[in-house]
């Protein structure tokens, strides 16, 4: 096992320095120069100004030698500094982000997993039965659904007619002063719109998934065995079967990352959110290119990160792929 | 083969459903201009906010006073656009790396499939706004880039396809008479895999559209005074205390569309796939 984590480790980092290369790409795809966006606003900004700021963002170099330079940098975790007018480094801005996405997110698939599991496995034991049918359909509607109206229609009813929850931020005005206890209920308030709507989507697909794998898995021949020797029912589905069901749901879980961080923009800025999305967004928006790059190397790492998490998952699921490595 | 194809679609309650409301869309995005009951862009003050039923305005105005229902019309045909130019960019770019892979293998095989690879790793959505923010946002953009970052699954899925299709008989039986390399890919190899294709792309068209309306949402869209979908919802969202029609319809056309495609694309999985005997 230790010997297939190393391994996997290894294989990261080409697709990582992959990854810094099409970023660096897709930024300097902009015609003009990132420059212009700091000294158009200032009309007094001299000729001299600007020369200063092109050789301070390195942009007088060739390129391979900007992109060599930038992923110097990135070795000690420096991703430059923002354009914004508080020009602080990039990865500060990252760091003081992060963990309000992950929390997010790992809030998510943890809801994913509990409710996709029962219903999809539920549906397929059931398989035509009114509760089967319910399901798809409702499957097929949250898989449709934009997750921003999801979101709009949810404000709307639960925040501004009943009341019951906050509709914007992570913490109300006087979090400060609340006790611990008051304080974490407060941020579940928060959390509890968000964390639900951007799971409906990964919830619907993985649920239908694990519905048609496992109505595959029924009808193999090794089940047929099982039942022929006479287990219960009960143990035949829920011991054998699952079993088998539960490994590729690991990988799907990996998959779903980068649509989950992804969503995390949109999610992010509906609920005014201060995560990584909101922030990603904001650079968009400002045309804030290294912070730009910094978020689409750190959305990516992410992927590759939840990708990893996955493999090894799938590795402890399943002694036939750790092994594999050794033949 | 094409008659039984048919029937297995149409006896698919769903998938005919979905095939109908397709069908639907595309006649109102083309007769926009005589169905829409104002000029989408006909601003009155007077009119503002008007709730749904109101003087002639079905659905409500928004905050300039604009109708929506006119909007919405008129917002379909960026949808319906959009969803296919998209699709059509990424299906015409996996047929071509999927086909250069696939048949060529070895490096050329490797090079591609590695860059595939590293374009999932991308949250699509991060990549897509980058892009955008460098380009201006406009339609044609929209569109491009769509179909830049969604071309993977396409790719992987024609490789495949030839891949197990490259060393038949027919195949080599083509080769050996002498047929060029783009002759047997295009003759004799893809149209072989045009069912798995077509499935791909009507999901794709689903998923492009969703793509769009989030886009348009986030303000880095098509850019007004075009109407689209996605815009109002933006809008609606700033009149949430006062106006949930500006909330509500605009996600609803959205839903029922991307649904149709979603419900159209299983069923020609399940009419193309020779196992199925499902009953509906």
């Amino acid at each position: 096992m230790l010997a297939y984590t190393i391994k996997r480790l290894f294989m990261m980092i080409p697709t990582f320095i992959g990854i810094t290369l099409i970023s660096f790409i897709v930024i300097h795809l902009a015609p003009g120069d990132p420059t212009n966006m700091v000294t158009d606003l200032n009309p007094q900004a001299s000729q001299s100004a600007k020369k200063r700021l092109t050789e301070l963002y390195g942009l007088d170099k060739p390129i391979h030698i900007q992109y060599l330079n930038w992923l110097k940098n990135l070795v000690t975790l420096d991703l430059g500094r923002s354009m914004a007018p508080d020009r602080r480094p990039v990865i500060d801005k990252i760091k003081e982000r992060l963990p309000v996405t992950l929390t997010l997110n790992l809030c998510s698939i943890f809801i994913i997993i509990c409710i996709s599991l029962p219903l999809g496995l539920w549906a397929a034991v059931r398989a035509g039965g009114w509760f089967d049918r319910f399901s798809t359909v409702g499957v097929f509607i949250f898989f449709a659904a934009p997750s921003f109206w999801l979101a709009l229609l949810a404000m709307w009813l639960f925040g501004v007619n009943l009341g019951w929850l906050p509709i914007s931020g992570l913490k109300s005005l006087n979090y400060d002063s609340l006790s611990f206890f008051d304080r974490l209920i407060d941020l579940s308030k928060h959390l509890v719109m968000p964390v639900i709507i951007s799971s409906l989507g990964g919830l619907a697909g993985l649920s239908r998934y694990l519905r048609s794998n496992m109505l595959e898995i029924i009808r193999q021949d090794f089940l047929t065995t099982a039942r022929a020797k006479g287990l219960s029912e009960r143990l035949v589905i829920w011991k054998h079967a699952l079993r088998n069901a539960l490994i590729p749901v690991i990988t799907i879980l990996g998959l779903s990352v980068p649509g989950l961080v992804g969503g995390s923009v949109i999610m992010e800025s509906i609920f005014a959110i201060p995560g990584l999305g909101q922030l990603f967004y904001a650079a968009v928006m400002g045309r804030d290119y290294p912070l730009v790059m910094g978020g689409l190397v750190m959305g990516a790492f992410l992927t590759l990160i939840g990708n990893f998490l996955a493999d090894l998952g799938y590795a402890l699921a399943d002694p036939r792929v750790r092994d594999e490595t050794f033949r | 083969m094409f008659q039984s194809f048919l029937t297995k679609l149409i006896a698919n309650k769903p998938a005919f459903i979905g095939a109908l409301i397709v069908l639907a869309m595309f006649i109102i995005s083309w007769l926009a201009p005589v169905l829409s009951p104002h000029d989408p862009s006909a601003i009155s003050v007077a009119q503002r906010l008007r709730p749904p039923g109101t003087q002639g305005h079905l659905l409500g105005t928004d905050s300039l006073g604009r109708d929506i229902l006119s909007r919405m019309i008129w917002g379909s045909r960026v949808s319906l656009k959009v969803g296919f130019v998209a699709v059509g960019l990424s299906t015409l770019i996996g047929l071509i790396l999927g086909a250069l892979s696939g048949y060529h293998g070895g490096l050329v095989d490797a090079a591609i499939m590695r860059f595939c690879d590293l374009m999932l790793c991308f949250p699509s959505m991060f990549l897509i706004l980058a892009v955008i923010a460098i380009l201006e946002p406009s339609i044609w953009n929209v569109m491009a880039v769509i179909g830049l970052t969604s071309w993977m699954g396409v790719a992987r899925l024609v490789r495949a396809e030839i891949l197990s299709l490259k060393n038949r008989d027919f195949a080599l039986a083509a080769k050996v008479l002498g047929a060029s390399d783009l002759r047997i890919i295009c003759r004799h190899l893809l149209p072989n895999a045009m069912g798995p294709i077509l499935v791909t792309a009507t999901l794709g068209v689903a998923g492009a559209i969703l793509t769009e309306s989030s886009l348009s949402f986030l303000g880095l869209g098509v850019q007004p005074p075009t109407p689209t979908w996605g815009s109002i919802l933006s809008e609606g969202k700033n009149y949430l205390h006062r106006a949930w029609w500006l909330s509500l319809y605009p996600g609803l056309a959205i839903l029922i569309t991307v649904l149709s495609y979603n419900l159209l694309g299983e069923g020609l999985r399940e009419a193309l796939s020779p196992h199925s005997n499902r009953r509906y």
